[in-house]
């Protein structure tokens, strides 16, 4: 990133300070079962963002109260290493990580059948190895492309992908300067196939009708995505495209 | 015996629907009406600002205090904002004793965000002396009596008790802080920024849901709006999905609800 402060975000020709266009994401990677013990996992780099995510289960949920007869408890933990980020993060979970952790369940359970299996556990778990802006929605991709790896049955795939403002434009998939110099960041996940909703969140200042416009740039995004989950499925299971 | 609380949700769900098909919510309201709301300024004295809440039967009280502590090295000419939320076991069944939960943490980051991303209050004025002394506003959250729409309920509260707090005369007297509490001026605010928060049930949008209706709800999304009709904060939460049609409606309707919510409250300050 530039060692200066830039004095814009984009440039009079309408290009960030990455070369993108306002619509444009920044390079992804998806791969499937990238790790042996685990009953799913996936890889993902969107940008900087190196993400590995794992599923374990259906299994035995204990302690046994906490099983629930008619379907399977979803448990997600959003995790970054210490040396993801600029400053060595502290181990372990702080607030942030835990509101994650529940929004990032709340988007993927409306995905799972998870009547099919009740009194387990589905457990997800989410290492964010560096972190370049968008960490939650990579975090989400990834993690639904591991639970299909995993064999759990599921409604759609889950992807996710953050629109944001900056210098008053509306820009798809803001990197790390773009998020902590912009005016807004609006990530969204959702099962393209129906066109539901599965999370949304927004901090920062815009109208109503920029947000609504942000929201139509991350779903846009969102699709982009959702190729990218399928082909990285395909690629391990035969069916190349 | 603690209550089944899938069973309890599948009979509650039951009745929600049942009125919903009739057109009508489970308490009588319109599908875009609030509950009463009723507030009270400086209820604790102990704190430099307070406020007291009823949300129909939803309960709540904010305390806001003041401590002098250090500026964040990147922001060495600010104050600091820090917003907790404490779900009381007196307040509900469900609620247990122990460190805040995913549900509390969720919610005081909600409301840290309407209050931040408002920019209601002037952080800089909470600068004692830049990069060494500044005010820290602990805004606290405390829940009493849970019947729904904690999310709204806390932020009309939090604003409220900003809005009477009062920053007591700080003076740096060889490096150390001399606060004289007897002598006071009003918080800088210059925003009064309001939530709208609407639960989905069965393809229905119901503004600001009472417990039964949040029992059941499919999905929850909070969309919090400024003075001048800007939005600060969106948040979905909930284990359903919103239908991507009914999006732009709701961020209409909690624009349009969100003003008529504030000219309530702000008669009431």
């Amino acid at each position: 990133m530039p060692e200066e402060e830039p004095e814009r975000l984009i440039s009079e020709d309408g290009l960030r300070l990455d070369g993108r266009k306002p619509d444009e994401m920044r390079p992804i990677k998806i791969r499937a079962g990238v790790l042996k013990r685990a009953d799913g996992s996936a890889y993902v780099e969107v940008g900087a963002n190196r993400i590995v995510a794992a599923v374990y289960g259906p299994r035995e949920l204990h302690p046994r109260h906490k099983q629930k007869p008619d379907r399977a408890v979803v448990r997600f933990r959003y995790n970054m290493a210490p040396f993801s980020v600029d400053e060595r993060k502290r181990p372990g979970p702080d607030r942030r990580s835990i509101e994650i952790s529940k929004l990032s369940k709340e988007a993927l359970e409306p995905a799972i059948f998870t009547e099919y299996y009740p009194r387990t556990a589905i457990d997800i778990f989410v290492e964010v190895l560096q972190a370049d802006a968008g960490t939650r929605c990579a975090g989400i991709t990834a993690a639904s492309v591991a639970l299909a790896d995993a064999g759990i049955e599921m409604r759609d795939l889950v992807a996710a992908c953050a629109a944001g403002k900056v210098d008053g434009h509306i820009v798809l998939d803001p990197m790390y300067y773009e998020d902590g110099h912009g005016e807004a960041d609006v990530p969204l996940a959702m099962m393209p196939k129906e066109g539901e909703i599965t999370l949304l969140q927004m901090d920062g200042d815009m109208t109503p009708e920029e947000l609504k416009k942000a929201i139509r740039l991350a779903k846009k995004g969102c699709k982009i995505i959702y190729k990218e989950q399928r082909r990285a499925l395909k690629r391990k299971y035969g069916e190349e495209e | 015996m603690p209550l089944d609380q899938d069973l309890l949700a599948r009979l509650k769900r039951h009745e929600v629907l049942e009125a919903l098909r009739a057109g009508e919510r489970v308490d009588g309201r319109d599908f875009e009406e609030f509950r009463p709301i009723e507030l009270r300024t400086d209820v604790i004295s102990k704190a430099n600002g307070s406020a007291l809440i009823h949300l129909g039967n939803t309960q709540l009280v904010v305390g806001v205090k003041l401590e002098v502590g250090t500026p964040y090295p990147d922001t060495p000419d600010e104050g600091a904002l820090a917003v907790n939320a404490e779900l009381v076991p007196l307040a509900d069944p469900t609620f247990e004793p122990g460190p805040p939960d995913e549900n509390a943490i969720e919610l005081s980051r909600v409301v840290d965000r309407g209050i931040r991303e408002s920019e209601m209050i002037d952080l800089k004025s909470l600068c004692i002396q830049e990069g060494e002394h500044c005010w820290v506003t602990f805004v606290d959250i405390h829940v009493l009596d849970h019947d729904g729409n904690l999310f709204d309920a806390s932020l009309l509260a939090s604003v409220a008790a900003l809005h009477r707090t009062r920053v007591p005369r700080a003076e740096v007297v060889d490096d150390e802080v001399e606060v004289d509490e007897t002598e006071t001026t009003p918080l800088e605010v210059r925003d009064f920024p309001v939530s709208v928060t609407l639960a989905l049930v069965d393809e229905h949008l119901l503004v600001d849901p009472c417990l039964d209706e949040e029992v059941v709800m499919d999905a929850r999304v909070t969309v919090t709006v400024t003075e001048e009709g800007r939005i600060c904060a969106v948040q979905k939460g909930e284990r359903g999905s919103l239908p991507e049609h009914l999006l732009d409606d709701a961020i209409d309707l909690a624009v349009k609800k969100a003003e008529e919510i504030r000219r309530v409250v702000k008669a009431q300050l």
